[in-house]
């Protein structure tokens, strides 16, 4: 099964996943996020048809406070 | 008085922008930004926190992209590259909105801005279809070179980021406000109300603040002041001050008609 990096934290997975299933494993369905996934912008529209591979590096962005 | 901030073509009435950042909490925030009378907010990106809270209120709850232009920042990175990756994220969280502030910082311990990375960045971003509103040193060479390369908005420190220190060199920001073609903001330094007028009466068209209003000892009381500071700062501006004149003593009131003849009037 395959192992990614989300937020620079390894993660194991149990079972193969898209990345709309990882959103709804972290409970981040719903919120609004952006996707970077190996470097690259993963529009939204991708969430439902890209799969998670071996050694994928997420990053999962949200707006916060700042000046 | 009808006298609109142009900023990419879009008319804003108010000419504070805000920060987000350091508030006690989102309902603060938001009664902030609003006793400011803000229409652009800044927001920072940043990872979310995997696994904890879900369901808690996020920041875009308070401050909805509906209700305000949010304008994403880049505080943190230290890079060309960072700054871009950034804003190509913050892009894609808003739904291809493409107004953000640049800021690529020099040195952790006093947020100077490094001024070649930010060059860079700018370039690279405006080629990509950014709005570029970008944080800069108040000089009065980058500020121009920046707006060759395009930014819409140029924001020179009034002193470096969260000091409250305020305008240390109006010189130097008059000298960039009178060689600009878009809009020239303040943006950090700025401490109390009276800082904001001045940088108002220079002639800058905004002024940008954060720390100034939520490390107030009552945030909400001095956004109100800082958006009377900018709004009376720049009817002056407008109105035009009279000359100094000094040792020229000039009395406001009428010097004929004394009740006892005044000597030699």
């Amino acid at each position: 099964m395959p192992t990614v990096l989300v937020n620079g934290e390894p993660t194991e997975l149990a079972t193969p996943l898209t990345v709309r299933q990882l959103l709804e494993r972290l409970e981040l369905q719903g919120r609004r996020v952006a996707i970077e996934r190996n470097g690259d912008i993963l529009p939204r529209s991708r969430y439902d048809d890209t799969r998670l591979a071996e050694g994928d590096r997420f990053e999962i962005i949200i707006a916060v406070g700042g000046g | 008085m009808n006298d609109p901030l142009i900023i990419a073509g879009k008319t804003y009435s108010s000419r504070l922008l805000v920060g987000t950042g350091k508030y006690k909490d989102f309902a603060e925030t938001r009664e902030a930004v609003d006793a400011a009378g803000a229409e652009i907010v800044t927001v920072a990106i940043r990872r979310t926190n995997i696994g904890q809270n879900p369901g808690e209120e996020s920041l875009l709850d308070a401050l909805p992209p509906s209700q305000y232009t949010l304008l994403p920042n880049t505080a943190g990175c230290y890079t060309a590259e960072d700054a871009v990756r950034t804003l190509r994220l913050a892009r894609e969280l808003l739904d291809g909105h493409t107004l953000v502030k640049l800021e690529v910082l020099g040195d952790p311990s006093n947020l100077y801005p490094n001024m070649p990375e930010t060059l860079k960045a700018a370039e690279t971003l405006v080629k990509e279809g950014f709005d570029v509103m970008v944080y800069c040193s108040d000089d009065p060479i980058q500020a121009k070179r920046l707006e060759e390369i395009g930014c819409v908005a140029v924001m020179p420190l009034a002193s470096i980021i969260g000091s409250g220190m305020g305008l240390l060199n109006p010189w130097n920001l008059r000298l960039i406000i009178d060689n600009a073609k878009v809009p020239v903001l303040v943006d950090a330094g700025v401490g109390t109300a009276s800082d904001a007028a001045i940088a108002m009466e220079l002639g800058c068209d905004a002024v940008l603040m954060n720390s100034a209003i939520a490390h107030a000892r009552q945030p909400v009381l001095m956004a109100s002041a800082m958006k009377h500071a900018v709004l009376a700062g720049r009817e002056a501006y407008l109105a035009g001050r009279m000359p100094r004149k000094l040792y020229s003593a000039e009395p406001s009131s009428p010097t004929s008609g004394m009740i006892a003849p005044a000597r030699g009037g």
